[in-house]
C-alpha cells in the first residue's frame, strides 16, 4: 500500500499525538505487554492465585520435564499442527478454485461456505458434539449404511481427530476468502497456455496454480499452524474440562487454563507453560516463513 | 478463452451442493433439533431431518433452566462496548501514527506490532492476575478490557489513513483547523469502509470469545452466551433439544449480521490476514 508522506511542517501541538495515542497505548500496554512481562517474571516463581510467590529459578521448567501431563499436552498440540495444517492449506485452495468461476449463484455458495467462520466456536463445537453423539446424526447415517456405531467422543484418539476435523471445517471459509484474493491475481493466460499444451486439470493445478499462489499457501500455513498450536475451545468443548478419557486429550493451552485458574491455581507453573506456548508459536511462525524464503533461492 | 463445458458446469454445481451440505447442513440439523417436541424421538435411524410438529417449546424451556436471555444481553453489552472502544481507540491511534509528525512515532508503532506478536493464550493467566488486582474479576468490564483496543485494528486504521491523499487535509490546515477537527471532520468520514470492518470484527470477536470470559467470569449471573452455553451443555446434555435451542439463539444474530454486511466480512479477512 502507498504510504502518504508525513506533512513537512508540524500542524499540531506537541502533546496532541500522545493524546490521540493514549487509549490505544494504555490498553495494549496494560493488557498485552505488561501481562507478557508478568508472565516471564512469574514463570520463575512459585506464585499461586492467592500468594505472590518467591523466586525459584528454573524449578518450574525442571518440573515440566517430569510432568506427564505436560508431555501429553505438548504431543496433542503438536499433533494438532501436524494434522490440521496440511488440510487447511489444501482444502480451502480447492474450494476457492471451485467457486472462482463466475457461474450463476456462485456468490451465494461463497457466502454459505463462510457460515462456520461467523459462528462462535462454542456453537459449532456443541453442534458437532450432538452430531457425533453415539446416537447422533452421523451414527444414524452410518447405521443406514450398515456401519458403526462409532464412539467418536468416547475414545481419546477419535475424539482428538474429531476436534481436528472441526477445526479444519471451521476454517475452510476463512482461508478460502484469502485464496480467492490471491487467485484473482493469477493471469488467466497461464492456464490457457497450459491447456493448449494439453495439460490436464491436475497438471495445471500443480504446474500453474500452486506456483502462482505459493506465497499465499505459506501465509495460510503460518497463520493456521500458530492457531492450531494454541487450540483450546474445540477440544475443551468436545472432550470436557478434564480433557477426555484420563485427560489424554488435554492440549497445552487447556493445561495452562486448568493449572493457572481457580482459587488453588498454580500461577507460577502456568506462567512457565504459557511461556512455552509463546516460544513455540513464535518459532512455528518463523519456521514457516523461513521455509518460504529458502525456496525462493 | 477456455470454455466451460456443460459437463464441467454440472460437476461444479454438484460439488458446490455437496460442500453446501457439509458447511450449512449442521446448522440446519441443529435448527431442526431445536424445533422437535419433547415427545418426538430425536434418535431415529434413519435420521428424520424435518420436525414432525415444529414447536417453539424448547426456546421457552431453555430460558427456564438457564437465563439464556440475560446471557444474550450480557454478550450484547460486551460486544457493543468492544465495538465502541475499538472504533474510538483504534481510529485515534491510527490517525496519529499515519498523519501526525512527532518524535517517538516509530516507537509507538512498534508497540502495536509487538503486541500483535504476543498470543492472547500465552498471557491470559497474567491478565487474570491483573484483573484480580484491579478488583474487576467476575465483571463484564473485565471481559471487555483486554480487547478494548485491538493492536491489529490500530494498524488497519493506520493503513487506511495513510492511503488518503494528503491534499484533503491541506485546505483545512490553512483554514486553521486543529488536529482533532481534521480527524473528526475530514479523515474519519473518508475511511468509513475500514471503520465498518473494525466494527464488525470487534463485534464478532467479542460475541464469539470463549477462553477469556470462561476464566474471568465465575458467577453464573454474569455469564456471556458462550460461557452460558458451555454451562448449559455441561448440565443438560441429556436433552439435546434444549442445547440446540440455546445454540440457535447464540448464532442467529451473527448470521443475520453476516447476511446483511457480507462484503465487509470478506474485506476484513483480506485486510486482516494480508496486512496484519
Amino acid at each position: 500500500m502507498r504510504r502518504a508522506p508525513a506533512p513537512a511542517v508540524r500542524t499540531h501541538r506537541a502533546t496532541s499525538p500522545w493524546l490521540f495515542l493514549l487509549p490505544g497505548l494504555a490498553v495494549v500496554s496494560a493488557f498485552g505487554l505488561y501481562p507478557f512481562l508478568t508472565t516471564v517474571h512469574q514463570a520463575f516463581t512459585d506464585a499461586r492465585t492467592l500468594t505472590p510467590g518467591t523466586w525459584v529459578g528454573l524449578d518450574n521448567f525442571r518440573r515440566m520435564l517430569d510432568d506427564e501431563q505436560f508431555w501429553v499436552a505438548l504431543r496433542n498440540s503438536g499433533l494438532y499442527v501436524a494434522l490440521v495444517v496440511p488440510f487447511t492449506v489444501l482444502l480451502p485452495l480447492l474450494l476457492a478454485l471451485l467457486v472462482q468461476k463466475p457461474l450463476k449463484g456462485v456468490a451465494f455458495f461463497r457466502a454459505a461456505f463462510y457460515t462456520p467462520v461467523v459462528a462462535s466456536v462454542v456453537v459449532v463445537a456443541l453442534i458437532w458434539g450432538w452430531m457425533l453423539d453415539d446416537r447422533g446424526l452421523v451414527n444414524g447415517i452410518l447405521r443406514v449404511l450398515g456401519a458403526g456405531p462409532v464412539d467418536f467422543l468416547g475414545d481419546a484418539w477419535l475424539l482428538l481427530l474429531s476436534a481436528m476435523a472441526l477445526t479444519v471445517w471451521k476454517g475452510l471459509g476463512y482461508y478460502m476468502v484469502i485464496y480467492l484474493a490471491a487467485l484473482g491475481n493469477v493471469p488467466h493466460e497461464l492456464h490457457e497456455a497450459a491447456a493448449v499444451d494439453g495439460a490436464g486439470a491436475l497438471r495445471r493445478f500443480v504446474g500453474v496454480t500452486v506456483p502462482a499462489v505459493r506465497s499465499t499457501m505459506v501465509l495460510v500455513a503460518a497463520l493456521s499452524s500458530v492457531s492450531a498450536f494454541k487450540v483450546f475451545s474445540e477440544v475443551y468443548l468436545l472432550a470436557g474440562p478434564t480433557g477426555g478419557p484420563a485427560g489424554q486429550d488435554t492440549t497445552l493451552v487447556m493445561l495452562v487454563q486448568r493449572t493457572g485458574t481457580g482459587l488453588a491455581g498454580r500461577v507460577g507453573y502456568a506462567s512457565a507453560l504459557s511461556l512455552v506456548v509463546f516460544v513455540i508459536a513464535l518459532l512455528l511462525m518463523l519456521l514457516v516463513l523461513r521455509a518460504d524464503r529458502k525456496e525462493d533461492r | 478463452m477456455l470454455r466451460t463445458s456443460g459437463w464441467e458446469k454440472a460437476l461444479r454445481y454438484v460439488l458446490m451442493l455437496g460442500v453446501l451440505a457439509l458447511t450449512v447442513g449442521p446448522f440446519l440439523w441443529q435448527l431442526s433439533t431445536s424445533l422437535k417436541g419433547t415427545t418426538e424421538d430425536i434418535y431415529t435411524s434413519p435420521p428424520r431431518f424435518l420436525p414432525e410438529h415444529p414447536t417453539g417449546h424448547n426456546y421457552a424451556e431453555v430460558a427456564g433452566v438457564v437465563p439464556v436471555w440475560d446471557y444474550a444481553l450480557n454478550s450484547l453489552r460486551v460486544a457493543v462496548a468492544s465495538v465502541v472502544t475499538n472504533l474510538v481507540g483504534a481510529s485515534m491511534a491510527g490517525y496519529a501514527l499515519a498523519r501526525l509528525r512527532f518524535r517517538g512515532r516509530r516507537a509507538a508503532g512498534l508497540v502495536f506490532v509487538a503486541a500483535l506478536l504476543v498470543p492472547v493464550e500465552s498471557v491470559v493467566i497474567a491478565q487474570f492476575t491483573l484483573v484480580r488486582e484491579l478488583n474487576l474479576n467476575n465483571t463484564l468490564t473485565a471481559v471487555v478490557l483486554p480487547g478494548a483496543v485491538g493492536a491489529l485494528n490500530v494498524l488497519l486504521m493506520r493503513n487506511a489513513f495513510a492511503a488518503l491523499p494528503y491534499e484533503t487535509e491541506e485546505a483545512a490546515v490553512i483554514d486553521g483547523a486543529n488536529a482533532w477537527q481534521r480527524f473528526t471532520r475530514i479523515a474519519l468520514p473518508s475511511v468509513r469502509g475500514t471503520l465498518a470492518v473494525v466494527a464488525i470484527f470487534s463485534f464478532m470477536g467479542a460475541w464469539d470469545d470463549f477462553l477469556w470470559p470462561l476464566i474471568v467470569l465465575s458467577d453464573a449471573d454474569n455469564f456471556t452466551l458462550t460461557v452460558g452455553l458451555n454451562f448449559l451443555h455441561g448440565t443438560f446434555t441429556q436433552n439435546p433439544r434444549l442445547v440446540a435451542a440455546g445454540t440457535v439463539i447464540a448464532v442467529a444474530p451473527l448470521l443475520v449480521m453476516f447476511a446483511c454486511l457480507q462484503r465487509y466480512f470478506f474485506r476484513g479477512v483480506g485486510e486482516g490476514a494480508v496486512k496484519g
